[in-house]
Parts: structure tokens; C-alpha cells; sequence
């Protein structure tokens, strides 16, 4: 239908493996690609007797995040198990927070651009529900030639945070910009590395759509999504495959659908026995998660044994968000180009350090990084650190820009030259080139004579107009 | 010094004089332990390492540098407490054949200041009974059905059937352990308290058993029954070693983050002559149904006794005491379907041999490796646990619990210092009554008159009071505040002076102790 009356509403779940040494409830290792099996500590695999110890590292990137999400941190929050049978969850349970989560009732901010110039960003927010803390299971692979289940357990117990995001986007290009702003505050934070591609970051999409007036429909919740251009084609997709069943007369089923990123689409994931009843039970084992700020903590304790979420929040670092007013506003460069700059990591840091060495004017420093640098980047997708040019080269050459001892166009011939890589400073290859713009009048007027001199026909059919 | 002998007043002072080498008194443990077999109170015999223990606590000896009071002193441990290196069986299938890679920390604790560990002890499986009759290496035995004092006041059928058929059995859960401490084959043991399972078996065989405040000690490495109220419980022949016992135990462990901050002082209980400050509730509510005449007559006996000394006593009332059995149940089975969840057979014990499906393979392991009552108590826990149910039943029960753990502070504040009260409604059942009825029924019955002490987390302790009628131990109960132990067992000392408990009279024991040493008597025993 070309109207597209429907009105898609889109919520996220997202796992955030934390960043420690430590697993959230006990002492083993937190590591990718590590042996099979080699960070596994008797509570990990479950032996009986083994108890939870709450690893503080976790609980504070958790109170980072939350606050750095505009969340109420909950002063007293609580741990729950929640049951059942899976090759990877060793205990026949997981310790998760779902009566009384750590963080609840926040925001997140993120722009997206109007059009494909990025020329036009209009800014949008989506609630934060609750951040809680739970368990990453391990990992089974099945082994159909063999019938047989490989479980490794590196990383069964592995501190997690969940963010959960209210269903306020429509679609997957918000979607997609809301995860990638997250990504940035937790990796600014370091409260979580949120690499997607070594699953430290997971989005579960929950998509319905309904008609405008009308009680939102029935959701579907897509997994195995492993990028942030294929959450937006998921959702896209989900949504689309909605509307059509809909349209078509059909009806929407309360499911669980994977996403196919070769063949673009969801499927229904293999049924799980119907609902689970996950038999939730407060965890004995553990007592109260109890947390202070300035107010609330008691006299002659041991800085060590508590959490003072004041004293946090005096550390937060500057979020992308500040950074970006930041650069705006230091450098005067449009909004859209900060954006650019924090999207690509340690652009904003080479941005800035070229700024630093050249007098060239940064407005126009900034031309050059995001048009020529980056495109050079993106050709060879190679990141800022792997670049060829540093920022000193760079700079170098846009000194000499600035001086005008070359045009801009030798300029860009030079920033070629540099991308091979051979080690020349941009002075050398001016010179090998002979790119130098000549100062001198009465050189350039006997050059100029001299083109004219060879280009007779030319000139006569020039002059008489 | 005598197998016989109290810890502090005897044996650990004949161990620094040298008139008694560890090595001798980890034998003749070791032997009786043997000619003691058909009471099947040990389902490990840990007689190797046992030995290299004591040897080395001799080494020590000798260099004038023992690690304390415990050191070289046997104990045996309940077989629900993980040993690194001896099997660890909860008395189930399906760890039939585990050896643990860790040692509990109250194990450590003992091993650390030279405890030498005579084996793992018999328990109903998984904790799960109150007669020690339930695990899957069969019953254990009470040795009072083998004393000349019980031999004296039963009716013998026949020859034949006397010893066979009419022994009695010791209580539970942690009767193995009361059985060892009891037939003297060790100096202390450990067992657990969910429900009552150390003062229930500790009554029945005439022992000192002592459940401690929840939070004092550590349960890393005790393989849990309901983690909200399972506690380590000690298990001696008198309350000084108990206190000895405790003062080896106590104290926050990191591992653990339900135990207390706080540190602990061990202490020496004094001896107490003046009970007139002292305030001794009697709770009108265990007056409870089934009941016996005998241990309601001993219990105001016992009553009079503080009394006639010039302590107060008054009556009080702890008034939800009714509901706890239903509350326990609903609570405790809800924590052992939580709890038996790990048991999949995946990374450890018994694995079925089922390979069609993972899920197959689960349930076929569960139904192999679990005994009825642990599949029985699994399913209710589930039950009550589902969405629907929760509400109506675990949360209930957590506010009832509630009630319950305020009654007792209610009665604690207005003056009251301890209570008094019977630890079982009767003396211990022959065996072959007490099967008539199954685990549950059973449970319900005898859990009445200790489990709301496990549901308070308050400490409570069984002192062996006097003989009944068929010569069988009958035990009273203390209760007292939240980490006020030394009050209690100041009580409860004074209390075991003037009962006076006759000593067990065993033939197998008094053959092994009529050796080289001379029989003394100790000071807590006639």
C-alpha cells in the first residue's frame, strides 16, 4: 500500500558484555578466543557448594552506564534466579536482577540525518527501561555429523549488563543509530568494549506494528543479529513482512524469529516447547546489592568494601554527546561533521591533532579529514590507526597549503603520493614533483608568454573577441 | 586418656604431655570404626590419609609446636561437605563416585589447625529425612540400640531378632555423624541444619548437637538443601567441646557472602554458678500433638531444675509456631528444585547413558540419580515456583516466615535470655516402625520442635538430658539470640552439670578402650 498507514514500533534488548578481569560472580578470567574450557572456576561449572561472590568491577560499570544514561541508580537492588534446562547454563540457572534491577527510568539521545548529505541531523530519544546485571551462559555447538553438543564454558558467568529500550523507534535506521550511540557511551565509559563481531554487544529487536489509534499489535522479537547494518535490515525487514501478512489478512504470532543475513530475512526459530515458565526465585546466596552516594554513606567505612555512586559520577568521562558540543564549539565545525569525527574511531583525537600542529584554520582542516582522509580509509578499510599518513604528514602538508607554496590541487596529489606509504615528507614529494607554486611574477609572465607563443592558431582565435 | 574423654579437658592436654600420640588415638578410632560397622554410620573411610595426618600432627607434637587444641584430634565429617580428594556422595547416586577438586571451608578450617579427618559420614540422601534412613547406602544405626542400657529394657522376641530387628535408628539427617560422636569412633563431627537435622539426630543418640546462627559459619562447600537456612552443625559429647569446636569455625568467610562482617572472638564458657539473672522462656506452643508423656515430664523437670536454682522462668508464646511446617515445606522444597537444577550429569557425577537428545539425556540422569524423595520434593519446588503459583504460595511463605522470625524477637525483648523446650517428640523409633510411614509424613512429624529455629536463623542446641523408659537418650533444646552463643552454651553447660547423662555403656568400645591408658572420667560425664 502506498499510504503506509501502519505505524511500526520497534523496542531493543541489548547485552553488554562487561569489561573486567573477572566474571561477575566468581574469579576466572573474562577472555575472548581463549582455549575451550580454560577459564572455567569450580562455581562456573556449578560443582555443588560453590557460592556467588559479586565481582565489584561489574557493579560499578553498571552504575557508569546507568549513569550515564540518565537512569535513577536503585539505592538497594536485588539478584534472582531464573530456570532453566540448556547445555550452557551449568547450574540449571541463571542469576539475573528481575524484581529490582540496579538502573531504571533513563534516556538515551542520538541523531539521525534527514538525508544522504548529512547535511540535515534532527535529534531523537528513546526511554531506558532498566539496566540490569546478569550471567552470560557459555557456548554449545552442535555437532550434527557426530550427534553430538560441544559446550564450552569460557564464558558461562560472564558479567552482563541488559539494556532494555522502551519501544519508541519506528524503524531500523533509528534502531541502528540508537544501538550505534550506545556503543560509543560504553566504549567512552569502558564499561564494556561492545564489539559486536566478538559478542560483546547483542541486540534482540521487539517489532509490531499497528494502525494509527488503534493498541499496539502483536510483537515478534528477532535475534541473532551480529551487526548494526543488519539490525536495521531485520527490522526493515520484520517490519515490512508484517505489514504484508497483515495487509494480506493474517494474523501476527507472538514468536521468536531469527535473522537470515544471506538471505535478508527473518525465519521462525525452532520452538522452544511453547512458553517458559522461568520460575524466578530470589537468589539466597546473595543479599541485597546495598549502594551509597554522598548522603547516604555511613561514617568510618572502608572505601574499599562500598559504592558510592556520587564519587562515580564525579569521574564519568565526557560522553560523545559533550565531546561533540565540544569540537562544535572549539573548532567551529557544523554538528554533522562532529558526528562523522566520533563515528570513526580516533578520528576526533587525528582531527584534533592535526589542528594542533597546522595554522591552517580548523574549518578547513576538517575538509580534508572527512572528505579526503576518510574516503582514503573507507577505499582501503583500514582504520585511523592503521593509517599511512599521520597526523604530523598531514599537517605538514596542510602548512604548506596555507603558506601557499602549492595550489590545492597539488595538494591532493600529494596526499596520494603519502598514502603509498614510502616514507617521503610532503616537502620532498613537492619537490620530486616540482609541484611548488612560483611566486615570482616575472618568471610566471615568461611562462605565460611562452604557452602563448607555442599556441598560435590559438591565440588568433581568442583575441578578436 | 579414654576414647571416652572430653576434647578440652583431657585429650588435648594428654596429647601435649605425650601420654597419648596422635597416631594411637587415630588407630584405635580407626578400629572401632571397624568392629563398628554394622552401625553404618561411615560411608568413607578415609584411613590413609587419616593416619599421614595424625603422623604429621605427631611431628609437630614432638617439635613443641601443635597448631591448637585441635590439633591431632580425629573428627568425621557429614558426606554432604565437599573433600578435596575423598569422595563426596551426599549419600545419592548421582554423586556416587565424586571426588571433589575443593575442600569445604569448614573442612579446611579444621585441617588447617591439624584436625585429622576420619572419613564422610552417613546422611538420609541429600540431606532429605529426619531418621538417616533414606540415602542409597542404606541406614544407619543408632548405638544406643546396641547399649546395655537399652538391651536391658527391651523385650527380647528371640535371641535372634533382638540385635537384628530391634535396633533403633538415629535421627536425621545427620545421623552418621551423631552415630560416630556417639560410639566414640571420633572426638567431634560436622554435620548440617536445615530443619533440625544436627539437634534431631544429636537428641536421639545422646550428643551435644549445636546449630549455630545462621551467618556465623561458613557454607562455602556444604552442598546445599535450602541455602536461606541450611547452617554447618557441630556434633560433640559435651558443650565445652562444642564451644571448642565453634571457636575453629566461626567467622566471615569471602566466599561466602551470607556470612557476617563481624569478627568472632572464640571463647571458653565459663562455669556457671549463679542462674538467678538469668530469664528461661517456655514456649506453650511446643506442647506440641504426638508429643510423649516422658519427654513433657522431663521438659518441666527440666523446668524446675532452673527454677529451684533461682533463675525466672515464665511461660511465652511464639503464636504462628503452627504454621512453620507448612511454611518450611513450601520453602524448602522450592529451594531444592532451585538447587538440584546443577544436577544434569554434564560436568559432573552420574551421567545416563541416553543419547538421543540433550534433554533426554537430562532426564533420564535425574530420574537415575535421584531418589524419591529428592524427585518428589523437586516437583513440589517447581510447582510452587511456576508464575502462577508464586504469589499465592512462595511469597506467603516468606511473609509467614517473617511472622515467625518476629515472634521470637518479640519474646527475646521482653526480657526472655532462652528458651526451653524438647527437641523430639519421643525417643528414637525402631526402624522397622519408623519406615511405616513415608519421608515426608515423617519429616513434618519431627521437624516440628526445630525448624522454626533454622527459619529465625537463630542458634539452638540439643543437651542429652536423661534415658527414657526404654533406656533410649532423650535430648532438650536451647534456643537463644542471634550470636549470643556464649550464652547459650553458658546455659547450656551449666544444664548438662546438673542432669549429669549417663555415659553409653558399648561392648565394642569398652573393649578397645581397656588398653594401655587408664579409663578416666571426665568432667561432664558420671
Amino acid at each position: 500500500s502506498s499510504l503506509a498507514p501502519w505505524v511500526p514500533v520497534v523496542g531493543l534488548e541489548i547485552h553488554a558484555q562487561i569489561s573486567s578481569n573477572s566474571k561477575l560472580f566468581s574469579g576466572s578470567q573474562v577472555q575472548f578466543a581463549a582455549p575451550p574450557n580454560s577459564l572455567v572456576s569450580f562455581f562456573d561449572a556449578s560443582l555443588p557448594g560453590t557460592l556467588p561472590v559479586l565481582n565489584r568491577r561489574c557493579v560499578e560499570a553498571a552504575v557508569m552506564t546507568g549513569l550515564a544514561l540518565n537512569c535513577s541508580i536503585n539505592k538497594k537492588s536485588l539478584f534472582d534466579r531464573k530456570h532453566y534446562f540448556y547445555a550452557d547454563l551449568p547450574a540449571g540457572y541463571q542469576i539475573t536482577q528481575q524484581r529490582v534491577p540496579i538502573a531504571v527510568n533513563g534516556s538515551l539521545s542520538y541523531s539521525l540525518c534527514i538525508d544522504s548529505k548529512m547535511s540535515q541531523m534532527v535529534t531523537k530519544t528513546v526511554r531506558i527501561k532498566q539496566i540490569q546485571l546478569e550471567q552470560d551462559s557459555g557456548k554449545s555447538l552442535h555437532d550434527d555429523t557426530r550427534s553430538q553438543t560441544l559446550v564450552d564454558l569460557n564464558r558461562a558467568g560472564v558479567g552482563l549488563m541488559e539494556v532494555v529500550m522502551e519501544p519508541d523507534m519506528c524503524c531500523g535506521e533509528e534502531a541502528a543509530a540508537a544501538v550505534r550511540e550506545l556503543q560509543l557511551i560504553l566504549q567512552t565509559l569502558g564499561s564494556s568494549q561492545a564489539v559486536m563481531a566478538e559478542g560483546q554487544l547483542r541486540v534482540d529487536a521487539n517489532v509490531s506494528v499497528h494502525r494509527p489509534g488503534e493498541p499496539y499489535g502483536v510483537r515478534t522479537e528477532v535475534k541473532n543479529i551480529n551487526s548494526i547494518r543488519f539490525l536495521a535490515k531485520a527490522v526493515d525487514y520484520e517490519i515490512q513482512r508484517q505489514i504484508e501478512e497483515l495487509e494480506n489478512g493474517g494474523t501476527i504470532l507472538n514468536e521468536t524469529r531469527a535473522f537470515d543475513s544471506k538471505l535478508g530475512c527473518t525465519v521462525p526459530m525452532r520452538d522452544k516447547e511453547g512458553k517458559q515458565d522461568y520460575r524466578f526465585m530470589p537468589e539466597p546466596n546473595l543479599p541485597p546489592l546495598i549502594l551509597y552516594d554522598a548522603k547516604s554513606l555511613p561514617a568510618n567505612t572502608n572505601h574499599q568494601q562500598v559504592i558510592n555512586i556520587d564519587w562515580i559520577h564525579e569521574r564519568l568521562p565526557d560522553l560523545p554527546s559533550v565531546k561533540r558540543e565540544k569540537l562544535v564549539e572549539r573548532y567551529g565545525i557544523l554538528p554533522e561533521h562532529s558526528f562523522t569525527l566520533l563515528n570513526e574511531d580516533g578520528l576526533a583525537e587525528f582531527f584534533e591533532s592535526v589542528v594542533k600542529k597546522t595554522q591552517m584554520k580548523p574549518k578547513k582542516v576538517i575538509g580534508w579529514i572527512l572528505n579526503d582522509l576518510l574516503s582514503y580509509l573507507k577505499q582501503y578499510s583500514l582504520t585511523v590507526k592503521e593509517s599511512p599518513v599521520s597526523s604530523f604528514l598531514l599537517a605538514d602538508l596542510l602548512n604548506l597549503l596555507e603558506k601557499k607554496e602549492i595550489s590545492s590541487t597539488a595538494a591532493k596529489r600529494v596526499l596520494a603520493e603519502l598514502w603509498k606509504g614510502e616514507g617521503k615528507t610532503p616537502l620532498e614529494i613537492v619537490k620530486e614533483q616540482k609541484l611548488e607554486l612560483l611566486q615570482d611574477e616575472k618568471e610566471l609572465e615568461q611562462i605565460c608568454q611562452a604557452v602563448i607563443d607555442g599556441q598560435e592558431k590559438e591565440v588568433i582565435m581568442m583575441v578578436p573577441g | 586418656a579414654a576414647l571416652k574423654d572430653g576434647l578440652r579437658s583431657q585429650v588435648a592436654a594428654a596429647l601435649k604431655e605425650g601420654r597419648v600420640t596422635p597416631t594411637e588415638l587415630c588407630q584405635r578410632c580407626l578400629a572401632l570404626i571397624k568392629s563398628t560397622k554394622f552401625l553404618n554410620a561411615y560411608i568413607t573411610v578415609a584411613e590413609e590419609t587419616a593416619l599421614k595426618q595424625a603422623e604429621e600432627s605427631e611431628e609437630r607434637y614432638k617439635r613443641g609446636q601443635p597448631l591448637g587444641i585441635l590439633d591431632g584430634i580425629p573428627i568425621a565429617v557429614k558426606d554432604n561437605f565437599n573433600t578435596a580428594g575423598i569422595e563426596t556422595t551426599c549419600a545419592s547416586n548421582m554423586l556416587k563416585g565424586y571426588i571433589s577438586p575443593y575442600n569445604a571451608t569448614v573442612v579446611q578450617k579444621l585441617l588447617d589447625q591439624g584436625a585429622v579427618l576420619l572419613g564422610k559420614t552417613n546422611l538420609d540422601e541429600f540431606a532429605m529425612g529426619s531418621g538417616s534412613t533414606d540415602g542409597v547406602f542404606g541406614p544407619v544405626r543408632n548405638p544406643w540400640s546396641y547399649s546395655r542400657q537399652y538391651k536391658e529394657k527391651s523385650v527380647p522376641k528371640s535371641h535372634s531378632e533382638d540385635k537384628e530387628f530391634n535396633w533403633v535408628i538415629t535421627g536425621g539427617s545427620s545421623g552418621g555423624s551423631a552415630a560416630a560422636v556417639s560410639s566414640f569412633t571420633c572426638f567431634a563431627a560436622l554435620g548440617s541444619d536445615t530443619g533440625g537435622s544436627t539437634r534431631n539426630p544429636a537428641a536421639h543418640c545422646g550428643v551435644v548437637g549445636l546449630k549455630p546462627t545462621y551467618g556465623l559459619i561458613s557454607r562455602h562447600g556444604l552442598i546445599p538443601l535450602v541455602n536461606s537456612m541450611d547452617v554447618p552443625g557441630i556434633l560433640t559429647r559435651c558443650v565445652d567441646d562444642a564451644a571448642v569446636l565453634l571457636g575453629s569455625l566461626a567467622g566471615h568467610d569471602p566466599k561466602d557472602s551470607t556470612t557476617v562482617q563481624d569478627s568472632f572472638k572464640p571463647f571458653e564458657l565459663p562455669d556457671l554458678t549463679d542462674v538467678s539473672k538469668l530469664t528461661i522462656g517456655i514456649p506453650k506452643e511446643y506442647r506440641a500433638p504426638g508429643l510423649s508423656s516422658e519427654i513433657l515430664a522431663l521438659w518441666s523437670k527440666a523446668a524446675d531444675l532452673f527454677k529451684n536454682a533461682g533463675a525466672k522462668v515464665v511461660e511465652v508464646s511464639l503464636p504462628h509456631t503452627p504454621y512453620s511446617i507448612v511454611c518450611y515445606h513450601v520453602l524448602c522444597t522450592a529451594e531444592v528444585a532451585s538447587n538440584m537444577a546443577r544436577f544434569d550429569g554434564l560436568e559432573y557425577g552420574h551421567r545416563s547413558d541416553t543419547k538421543e537428545s540433550t534433554e533426554s539425556m537430562y532426564a533420564a540422569t535425574r530420574r537415575e540419580g535421584f531418589n524419591d524423595v529428592v524427585r518428589g520434593r523437586i516437583l513440589s519446588g517447581n510447582y510452587f515456583l511456576l508464575k502462577q503459583n508464586y504469589e499465592k504460595y512462595f511469597v506467603k511463605a516468606q511473609k509467614v516466615r517473617r511472622l515467625i522470625a518476629d515472634d521470637f524477637v518479640k519474646v527475646f525483648s521482653s526480657g526472655v535470655n532462652i528458651l526451653l523446650t524438647p527437641t523430639t517428640l519421643s525417643d528414637a523409633a525402631p526402624y522397622l516402625e519408623f519406615i511405616q510411614e513415608d519421608n515426608r509424613t515423617r519429616s513434618a512429624q519431627d521437624d516440628i520442635l526445630t525448624q522454626a529455629a533454622n527459619m529465625a536463623g537463630l542458634p539452638a542446641i540439643n543437651v542429652p538430658t536423661a534415658l527414657s523408659e526404654r533406656g533410649l537418650p532423650v535430648g532438650l533444646q536451647f534456643i537463644g539470640c542471634s550470636f549470643q552463643e556464649k550464652q547459650l552454651l553458658t546455659v547450656a553447660k551449666w544444664f548438662e552439670k546438673q542432669v549429669q547423662f549417663p555415659v553409653i555403656q558399648l561392648e565394642e568400645v569398652e573393649r578397645h578402650d581397656n588398653g594401655v591408658f587408664q579409663h578416666q572420667k571426665s568432667a561432664s560425664f558420671s
